[in-house]
């Protein structure tokens, strides 16, 4: 597979580490959520036949962690957003 | 006499002889030749066994798709098994041996297996050997291994070298015959760069084995032009003996290129095979077509080939396959190969066809709505027995039979992305379907489009709709003939077999058998029958075997449908796929700033992640591992021991939110560590489990250096960029990795003060540097250098970082200036030692499981703020209070022995799961002590400190009595390290 790293263009995905879903980006704060809403945010995963968004890991390049949105029947890509953005426009802050 | 079947004329160089040996007897073919055209040559029909019924067998083609004529190619290191005769290329002094066959290929004793062919129908070992059930393993399957199989495999190195290579282009274009040629010549005379694969050695497929013009001359001429235009193109890169496996993931094609298959020996500095991995956005599957059978009684024996292989051995190999030959048809190509045997001066005694009327051929007796019922022969064709129109049957003396059933285009590769082929009934065969691999277009027979003139006008128009060019080059002048077929798959006659697919001897019979099963889906068929499975693929069986389940479940073929294709199109080598990656370079190895201080010294080195570690250093005298590393620990805990820890992972953590990262990634508070001090640090994963530890310092306000464990160095900094970029991405922290940036020692021992004043310049009393104490220093008069006052050994410890180029350096000057307190160096083991000594948690027991809790380091995790793991390592489950402990374990008799893995049970309880406690986790022996000691997590262990249980290993047959005690072996105070 081939990713289009939005900073780097087109990258082999072997130079990547590849996470799991992109919702991990959604993590509760430990200050005021509990164990259930922990355990949802860890272990409740929708597993599409299609588009899904997901986490990669530039390991072999310049160490970005990616938001990825490939087909899981296809593997076509659609779109490759920096996770940091991502994360941003989630509105996470500190 | 040699080479009784050759002919005038095909392209070899007959200017040059090659000797060979086909099972130890001498040969000869020229170059040009594959084995199987010089076997023919030589009238060697008889290449092989088969898998089941070992029955004799002969090339059926001349081709990649080869069932039958597999044999051992070399000797020794180079020995290879299952190597298809009618593709291997012929050398001077190349050794072939047939296989799956004892004691001789003309007598094998395993072909009893064909007389008894009632008990080896499909499915057989489902049925047959069911019981006793604890046969299977033992007795059934490994006599069955014996007796079916393949070749055999050598049990020497490989001396050949096999590499990987990345090659990129704007057309990949697959398959080199009409159609591929024209789609090279039209991107190529446009200045697109080009990469052009074959699979033969000599391109222009079909071309090569015909009789037909092209541009007015003939198509091996023509092919043989427009590959020498192609290659004075520097835009253009001809891959020759190159075959394309499989179309992966946007755009990137697998193939395989054996660079000195066809030679003795690889040339210096060349490797065997490359495997490339070709980027291109575009490509062009023009692979041609593959003939298929008809399945007839005894249609399997050596002599019997398809039709168009006779024509390519006659036409390009100047072969001819039999002195009387005949023809079965149910197609106007097969009437080519009759045509072409006779202008060749090949006897051709009858052309059989299946089909009722048409135009009769002049010159041969042309039988019309006639089928080859039977053969004789047994180790090779003697006779064919048919039946003609009017019922009436002939036997017809002839040495070879050329059988037609139509051509199915090689949709292979198309279908790599789970595209279905689809039914086309003009030409009776499937073609690709719509679908397939983005930027794939599919051109000439590989697309069901079987004519000269069809496959050049289609290679032409797929190249300019890759490359959205407009014109091209013209056209030559090339037949255009109309595909005439009516299908027929087997002919009814008799109770006999008839092979479908004879690689894995699959008759039609065993089609039955799976209907009448019920294993009526292609899927099932071909897992019932093992039709289409092993080396070929099925690639002459598999539309015949769905064929006749169609006719018997009285559906359509499209109803019925097809199995698809994976990669790889043909088998590949396992040195291919590994390339470089074998031995000593499987992976990556990475040594430590002291290795070659330690291999002068004769160290023994440990492989930990890449890293290639020093486990002991032997002193003359010592035979035995033990007597290295006890002498280690004792001579450290007497005096002063130095230990290489650069492999431990080393993180910069800088920014003004670096103190309240840290809070958030360890389990224990970081921002409220003062500058210039240490701080051992518990590290979860966000369920709760301990993923790391080690010891963090403050070098700065906003500056603090991690160190991680030497397996998780990785991991740990993957997750920290996760941290900071996906969780927390407005936090002003910045992270690099250093673990190569610093050389890192050890300094252990009663004496280690004294020994770094000797090379440190600035005052570290225990006063200026107290107990984890951290600082910028400098050693040996300016060199800058980095000290933690930190202590795995439970001794006084240090350990002091110098930049990587100098830690060779350190060592040696450490070593010549503290000689007076006789300083030793230690490896792994004396490390794990002393820290097991200590009760320091390492690999046993940050296994990936446990908790803080368990460890006894529960107290660690804050509730006052929120860090990664917190909230889940409060669950139910993690939190029970009977849960598993760390203890430390010692023998109730000094001489009792403790091994790593046993298990927990209190006295007198059976050595059952229900009963088991706990386990031991690591144990070494201790120096110190004077026996074996041990950690181990043992359900509500806490509670247990002073008990007696048994520490039971069934594999070692060990039953132990030990004591539980705490883990803290030695100086449980800590008033060593604090000194």
């Amino acid at each position: 597979m081939i990713i289009h790293h939005p900073i780097l263009g087109p990258r082999d995905a072997q130079e990547f580490v590849y996470l799991g879903d992109a919702s991990l980006i959604d993590r509760p704060d430990g200050m005021t959520a509990g164990i259930e809403e922990f355990h949802e945010y860890l272990y409740q995963r929708t597993n599409p036949a299609g588009e899904h968004r997901e986490l990669w890991y530039h390991e072999q390049g310049d160490r970005s962690w990616l938001v990825v949105t490939r087909n899981t029947v296809t593997h076509e890509i659609t779109k490759v957003e920096l996770a940091r953005d991502v994360a941003r426009s989630r509105g996470r802050s500190k | 006499m040699s080479q009784s079947h050759r002919i005038p004329g095909g392209q070899i160089d007959r200017t040059k002889t090659f000797r060979f040996t086909f099972d130890g007897l001498p040969y000869t073919g020229h170059p040009g030749d594959t084995l199987a055209s010089a076997l023919l040559a030589n009238g060697v029909r008889l290449m092989g066994r088969s898998f089941k019924y070992h029955r004799p067998r002969g090339p059926i083609s001349a081709g990649s798709e080869e069932p039958n004529a597999l044999v051992e190619l070399r000797s020794g290191g180079r020995q290879e098994p299952n190597t298809r005769a009618t593709v291997a290329e012929l050398f001077d002094g190349l050794t072939a041996n047939s296989q799956n066959r004892w004691p001789s290929l003309r007598f094998d004793a395993m072909a009893i297996n064909d007389r008894l062919n009632a008990f080896f129908a499909a499915g057989f070992y489902y049925k047959t050997f069911m019981w006793p059930k604890s046969f299977w393993e033992k007795l059934y399957e490994p006599i069955i291994r014996r007796a079916a199989g393949l070749g055999s495999v050598t049990r020497e190195e490989d001396p050949d070298a096999y590499d990987k290579g990345f090659l990129h282009c704007e057309l990949l274009v697959i398959g080199a015959g009409p159609a591929g040629l024209m789609a090279a010549l039209t991107a190529g005379r446009v200045g697109r760069r080009v990469i052009l694969a074959d699979e033969d050695f000599r391109m222009g497929g079909r071309l090569n084995a015909e009789t037909v013009a092209v541009g007015g001359v003939p198509g091996a001429d023509w092919a043989a032009a427009v590959v020498t235009e192609l290659s004075a193109m520097p835009n253009v890169r001809l891959l020759s003996r190159t075959t394309v496996i499989g179309a992966f993931d946007h755009g990137i094609y697998g193939a395989v290129e054996r660079v000195s298959d066809h030679l003795p020996v690889p040339p210096a500095g060349k490797p065997r095979q490359i495997l490339w991995r070709i980027y291109t956005r575009r490509a062009i599957l023009s692979g041609g077509a593959t003939e298929r059978p008809i399945a007839f009684e005894n249609n399997d024996r050596p002599g019997i080939m398809l039709a168009g292989a006779l024509r390519a051995y006659a036409n390009r190999w100047a072969v001819k396959v039999g002195e009387r030959v005949a023809v079965f048809t149910n197609n106007d190509d097969g009437l080519r190969t009759a045509t072409d045997l006779q202008a060749r001066g090949v006897d051709v005694v009858a052309v059989i066809d299946s089909r009722e009327g048409g135009e009769m051929l002049s010159g041969v007796r042309h039988l019309r709505g006639a089928q080859v019922i039977d053969t004789a022969g047994r180790l090779g064709l003697k006779a064919i027995t048919v039946r003609q129109a009017n019922g009436a049957t002939e036997t017809i003396a002839v040495d070879a039979l050329g059988v037609s059933g139509g051509w199915n285009p090689n949709v292979n590769i198309h279908s790599h992305h789970r595209s279905r082929p689809v039914w086309d009934a003009g030409i009776a065969a499937f073609i690709p379907g719509p679908e397939g691999p983005p930027g794939l277009l599919v051109a000439g027979a590989a697309a069901g489009l079987l004519s000269t003139h069809a496959a050049l006008r289609s290679g032409r128009d797929a190249a300019l709709a890759a490359l959205e060019l407009t014109s091209g080059p013209d056209l030559p002048e090339a037949e255009d003939a109309p595909v005439r077929i009516t299908p027929l798959w087997h002919v009814s006659h008799g109770k006999g077999r008839a092979w479908i697919d004879q690689q894995n001897d699959v008759t039609v019979k065993d089609v039955k058998l799976a209907k009448q099963e019920n294993f009526t889906s292609v899927e099932h068929l071909k897992r019932y029958t093992t039709l289409g499975m092993a080396t070929d693929q099925g690639k002459t069986g598999n539309v015949i075997g769905l064929a006749i389940m169609a006719e018997l479940t009285g559906r359509s073929i499209p109803e019925t449908g097809t199995t698809i294709y994976r990669p790889p199109y043909t088998p590949v080598a396992m040195g291919a796929l590994a390339g470089r990656s074998r031995g000593k370079e499987f992976k990556p190895y990475r040594l430590t700033p002291s290795h070659h201080w330690a291999r002068e010294q004769g160290a023994v080195f440990v492989e930990v992640g890449n890293w290639l570690r020093t486990q002991w250093v032997p002193k003359p005298g010592e035979t035995e591992w033990r007597q290295s590393v006890d002498r280690e620990v004792l001579a450290t805990r007497r005096s002063v021991g130095i230990c290489d820890v650069t492999t431990l992972g080393k993180i910069d953590i800088q920014g003004t939110d670096a103190g309240a990262f840290l809070d958030r990634v360890y389990a224990n508070t970081f921002s409220t560590l003062p500058v210039g001090k240490c701080r051992y640090g518990l590290m979860l994963r966000e369920d709760g489990i301990v993923f790391d530890d080690g010891t963090t310092a403050r070098m700065g306000e906003h500056e603090y250096v991690m160190t991680t464990t030497t397996a998780n160095a990785v991991t740990v900094f993957r997750h920290l960029e996760f941290c900071r970029q996906c969780l927390w991405p407005e936090m002003d922290v910045q992270l690099i990795s250093t673990t190569e940036a610093w050389a890192q020692f050890s300094v252990a021992g009663p004496n280690a003060r004294k020994l770094l004043e000797k090379v440190v310049d600035q005052d570290i009393s225990d006063a200026a540097f107290p107990y984890m104490g951290a600082g910028n220093i400098t050693v040996c008069g300016g060199l800058r250098a980095r000290l933690f006052r930190i202590s795995f050994s439970g001794e006084l410890a240090y350990e002091i970082a110098v930049p990587t180029r100098y830690g060779d350096a350190l060592l040696r000057e450490m070593l010549a200036r503290g000689a007076e307190f006789d300083p030793v160096v230690y490896g792994t083991e004396a490390l794990g030692v002393m820290r097991v000594e200590k009760g320091h948690v390492a690999g046993g027991e940050l296994n990936g499981q446990s908790t803080a809790l368990n460890m006894g380091l529960g107290k660690m995790v804050s509730r006052k703020k929120d860090s990664i793991g917190m909230v889940l390592s409060q669950r139910e489950g993690l939190t029970d209070p009977d849960g598993y402990r760390l203890v430390g374990v010692k023998p109730v008799d000094p001489n009792g022995k403790l091994t790593a893995g046993s298990h927990f049970l209190e006295k007198g309880a059976a050595a059952v799961a229900a009963n088991d406690g706990g386990w031991l986790t690591s144990k070494v022996y201790s120096p110190h002590l004077g026996h074996d000691i041990a950690l181990g997590y043992l359900k509500a262990g806490d509670r247990k400190i002073g008990q007696r249980m048994r520490a039971v290993n069934l594999l070692t047959g060990q039953d132990t009595e030990v004591e539980i005690v705490s883990p803290h072996f030695f100086d449980p105070e800590g008033e060593r390290l604090r000194g």
